[in-house]
């Protein structure tokens, strides 16, 4: 048999279920993405791990020019290295048939005798690559998705000068390409970058390397010092062309897979966080207005001989059973979503298995923190509750006092109807939570405002990225530097409208005690196809002497505009000079590093030298261009900005539409929570007030009118303050975001104020007729004779 | 509907009726019991007149102000406001007949809290067609010095007097009280009478109070006993009392 004060909760419960329901919904919002973004978080945390862990992922990398395979012991021996991994490692073109544009591969050796060698590769498809069989391939996953290959299918590529014939034995995945990207780019484009492993051995003989290695990857043990272990390696390979060790932090797929968990991290806890204080508020508004009504009930109960910890913890079960099927739901909403999200990654990061589980951990914190915040929202109303005095609760509650506001008595009050000074001051009365309404609808907005702003980032990035920067067709990269001459065998194709070469050397940069490997990009100010151009779309010239910083790579260095800056190159002669720095470049990624291309030749002490070129074609002569730089020797890579736009917006609009159509839904749940409560208080708090105007001639939408008008002020406050949040906090992200990664620029749209703005106005409207229509409803007779 | 002409007129002859109330019965449903608030009720209201409906709680008082002012609808008879059937009007008629004819003076006063004294009025002004000054109303009750005061600044007599003020300022054709001295004691509600008379004999507005008390009876033109959802007897005073000589 339940109990008779049970009952009552319950009862109470079913009256409040309009707020109990849009209160819950809230609820669900906050555990379904604490839910979804955790476990992903954790599924993606622990596939990567244990990813890392199975296939004895690197701890340092290192590419050089060409070390003897007798090296390796002496790599071996450093303090901490626990096991070492010599590989051959080189970009090549590929030849599909199916894709006019050639396609870049990079070739990676795998050792034909360690069976569980580093950076291991898991087989999705066909057989492991066996020792002697030297035209063979293992594709990477993603590349042969996108491509249709399977195992035992052909594909010609130019591998050092020529064109091979390469069956594919079988298709995997390794930790080192998780997120599967050229290096270099933003986005990644499957279909013309893939990976080709490769026996040792037969990489070795292609890439004139027998016996001898061109990159190395290295374990540590628990004790060793990274840094140490960089350091020694450095000197061990420098007289071999070392291009300088680097860990994990700067391991491109790692470095994205970081990223992409960091922000997780951020956003598993904020958005969740903007949900649970918003329910907190409404169950805050709800309760303090029960208790009031229930005054004279709470009086009887305590003049019985309940308890003031039996009120008290009437009132919280109360709090927390509103929430209670929010939770359960919230659950199931954010395993479901956890699911969506965790296959979306799939989609761009490639695991062997990305096992998606929520687990029990993540359960019990959503349960936790729910119940935290419905406590949270209950504390006041509870202790307002238990702090009564019996004799006192039974007395009807003092009438509120209500005085002119600031404005009014500033000289404005004759601009106001009695109407208008009715809804004024009844916000003005209790500013606290007037604001704090406003701040509920604002963060809707700013919900919505933040995921507008995303896309507006975005394309602001491919806007300047592909609109202004990448204008060229294609880039060229050749095998090996060549002579500025060259120049003119590329002009030479028919169909070649502009050739601009360039040249970009491996370097160290030291300032003071920092350094960074960069790679030194040497361009002509006369180009037109690839510029460098600033976040605000300003084109940066390149002084006739010194070197121009991306504002990313000075902050690292410490290093700003006229400074001395030691330059160390690691390729030719490995010249070491101070250069002085001309300039710092406000790019979008900021990780440029740039000289006029002659200054770079005289640094280099080479004559005109080139690593490739950026070409525009005519339209109609394209294919046959791509068809001859597909097979062209002296080519080592190909890379089209079109191509790469294409199938970036392709993933794009998908995410977008998925993304967008949660973020409105809940932006609406919070609105509608918020204005719906607060309008249902009003008309309770008001109910007799509003009625009385009913008998006294109003009409039944001019009271409707009086009662919302107080949400359309709360409501058209919160706009812009959900803007100026949803821009903070925009801010905030572009710092929280890996700036090596990318440098969101800070750019909103109108579109992304419009809709923000529009939305969340139109849930407000919604929720507000829906209380409006219980005006309809009101019993005129009733209040002729009740008191409150 | 007609505009109301607003020039003082003493109370007249029989044929000057400005509701015709005929036949009325209402029968309320609670649970499965039938309740008779009101059977079979003829009455008529003349114009200028003060009437007092005289009757203990649940004798159908009140219910039968409710249908007069166009918040409730009778189950059987008609109700006819000088040419309109109040008995056929739909809910948007009702609340225009309210809002042009009637003016309604409540128990528990019902004022806005978070407006003056004189703010409560404009409500109403700001709704109305021919409105008198706000403050003129205000006036009439004897309140012009507290016009800038909230309720919760008033004492009960001054609210229900601010009550009188916001109810007449639209100069409605008919002022209905339900039991407004009710709420009050007896020196503030003779303070309330003393105003509703007042506003009877300046203006001519044909008003009906409620009430329980019977010693109010003596300030009407007439009384109307009623008991059990009936008129029990009609009587009419000779003389007006000074509400500030009845005793009770």
């Amino acid at each position: 048999m339940m109990k008779a004060i049970d009952l009552k909760m319950l009862r109470d419960l079913w009256h409040l279920r309009g707020q109990a329901i849009t209160t819950a919904l809230v609820v669900a919002c906050g555990v379904a993405t604490f839910v979804a973004m955790r476990s992903t978080y954790d599924s993606l945390l622990a596939s990567r791990d244990g990813y890392y862990a199975q296939f004895k992922f690197a701890d340092i990398f290192a590419s050089l020019k060409s070390a003897p395979e007798s090296v390796r012991s002496r790599i071996a021996a450093i303090e901490g290295v626990t096991a070492v991994e010599t590989r051959v490692v080189a970009t090549v073109t590929i030849d599909l048939p199916d894709v006019r544009e050639p396609v870049q591969g990079r070739v990676v050796s795998v050792s034909e005798t360690d069976p569980n060698p580093l950076n291991g590769l898991y087989l999705q498809r066909g057989r492991a690559l066996e020792p002697g069989h030297e035209n063979e391939v293992v594709i990477s996953g993603a590349f042969a998705d996108a491509n249709g290959l399977r195992p035992g299918d052909h594909l010609s590529a130019v591998l050092n000068g020529r064109l091979r014939r390469l069956f594919i034995a079988g298709i995997a995945l390794s930790p080192e390409f998780i997120y599967e990207i050229r290096p270099g780019d933003i986005f990644p484009d499957n279909r013309r970058f893939g990976i080709l492993w490769m026996n040792r051995k037969a990489a070795g003989s292609l890439f004139q390397l027998d016996n001898a290695f061109n990159d190395v990857v290295l374990t540590l043990g628990p004790s060793a010092v990274e840094a140490d272990v960089i350091q020694r390696l450095d000197s061990i390979l420098e007289p071999y062309g070392g291009f300088g060790a680097y860990t994990r932090t700067d391991q491109y797929s790692h470095r994205f897979v970081s990223n992409e968990l960091a922000e997780l991290q951020v956003f598993g806890t904020f958005i969740p966080a903007v949900f649970l204080g918003v329910t907190a508020f409404l169950l805050h508004l709800v309760l303090s207005r029960l208790v009031n009504v229930e005054r004279e009930q709470i009086g009887l109960l305590k003049s019985f001989g309940y308890r003031d910890r039996d009120v008290g913890l009437h009132y919280l079960k109360l709090a927390v059973l509103a929430v209670a099927g929010g939770i359960v739901i919230g659950i199931g909403l954010g395993a479901w979503l956890g699911t969506g999200m965790a296959a979306l990654y799939g989609q761009y990061f490639h695991f062997p298995v990305l096992d998606y589980s929520v687990s029990l951990k993540v359960i019990a914190y959503s349960v936790l923190i729910s119940i935290g915040a419905a406590s949270a929202g209950a504390v006041l109303a509870v202790f307002k509750a238990v702090s009564l005095p019996p004799a006192e609760a039974m007395r009807p509650e003092t009438p509120p006092n209500f005085h002119a506001g600031f404005l009014e008595t500033a000289g404005f009050r004759e601009l106001l109807s009695a109407r208008s000074r009715m809804v004024v001051r009844n916000i003005i009365r209790r500013p606290l939570k007037a604001f704090l309404s406003s701040l509920g609808i604002s963060l809707s907005v700013a919900l919505l405002f933040i995921g507008f702003y995303f896309f507006d980032a975005i394309y602001r990035i491919i806007d300047i990225q592909f609109g202004q920067i990448q204008r060229e067709d294609v880039e060229v990269t050749f095998v090996e530097p060549r002579s500025g001459l060259s120049v003119y065998d590329l002009a030479s194709l028919p169909g070649v409208i502009r050739v601009e070469p360039y040249r970009v050397v491996p370097a160290i940069l030291r300032s003071g005690n920092r350094s960074r490997r960069v790679g030194i990009s040497g361009a002509s100010n006369d180009n037109e196809l690839r510029r460098i151009i600033d976040r605000d779309f300003r084109r940066v010239n390149l002084p006739p002497e010194g070197i121009v910083l991306g504002k990313t790579i000075a902050d690292s260095l410490g290093a700003k505009k006229g400074d001395k800056i030691s330059v160390e190159v690691t390729e030719g002669s490995r010249p070491k000079k101070e250069v002085v720095i001309s300039d710092i470049a406000d790019e979008l990624l900021g990780m440029g590093v740039y000289m006029e291309l002659s200054a770079l030749n005289r640094l280099m002490n080479e004559q005109s030298t080139v690593s490739g070129a950026f070409l525009s074609i005519e339209s109609d002569k394209k294919d046959a261009v791509y068809k001859r730089l597909k097979t062209t020797p002296a080519v080592a890579g190909v890379a089209m900005p079109e191509s790469t736009l294409t199938s970036f917006n392709e993933t794009m609009a998908r995410t977008i539409g998925t993304s967008t159509t949660f973020l409105i839904g809940f932006a609406c749940i919070i609105a509608f929570g918020v204005v719906y409560n607060g309008a249902r208080i009003a008309l309770a708090e008001r109910g007799r007030e509003l009625a009385s105007l009913r008998v006294l001639g109003y009409r039944q939408d001019e009271v409707g009118r009086l009662l919302l008008e107080e949400q359309a002020i709360l409501t058209s406050f919160a706009i812009p303050l959900g803007f100026a949040i949803g821009l903070g906090i925009c801010v905030i992200i572009t710092r929280v975001v890996d700036a090596e990664i990318i440098r969101l620029p800070i750019v909103f749209s109108v579109r992304t104020f419009l809709f923000s703005g529009l939305i969340v106005a139109a849930a407000a409207i919604l929720s507000g007729l829906l209380v409006a229509r219980r005006i309809g409803h009101m019993d005129l007779i009733a209040v002729l004779k009740t008191r409150e | 509907m007609p505009q109301s002409d607003n020039e003082h007129r003493p109370m007249t002859s029989r044929d000057d009726a400005v509701f015709k109330v005929r036949g009325v019965s209402k029968v309320y449903r609670m649970g499965d019991v039938d309740v008779h608030a009101l059977r079979s009720v003829d009455l008529d209201l003349y114009r200028g007149e003060l009437v007092v409906l005289l009757g203990a709680s649940g004798s159908g008082k009140s219910t039968l102000l409710n249908i007069i002012g166009g918040l409730d609808v009778p189950t059987e008879g008609t109700v006819i406001y000088q040419d309109h059937v109040l008995t056929t009007a739909n809910d948007a008629e009702l609340t225009r007949f309210r809002r042009e004819h009637v003016g309604f003076v409540f128990q528990f006063y019902n004022l806005i809290p978070s407006l003056t004294a004189i703010e409560n009025v404009r409500l109403i002004t700001e709704i109305s067609e021919d409105p008198m000054p706000a403050e003129k109303s205000l006036e009439m009750v004897g309140l012009a010095d507290r016009k800038d005061h909230f309720p919760a600044q008033l004492s009960g007599g001054e609210q229900q007097r601010v009550a009188i003020a916001r109810a007449i300022a639209k100069q409605p054709d008919v002022l209905l009280c339900d039991e407004p001295t009710g709420a009050l004691d007896v020196k503030t509600g003779k303070l309330v009478l003393e105003a509703i008379k007042h506003i009877n004999t300046e203006l001519g507005t044909t008003t009906a109070v409620i009430t329980h008390n019977a010693a109010i009876a003596a300030m009407a033109d007439r009384v109307i006993h009623i008991g059990s959802g009936e008129i029990v007897s009609i009587e009419k005073n000779e003389v007006r009392a000074d509400p500030a000589d009845l005793v009770w």
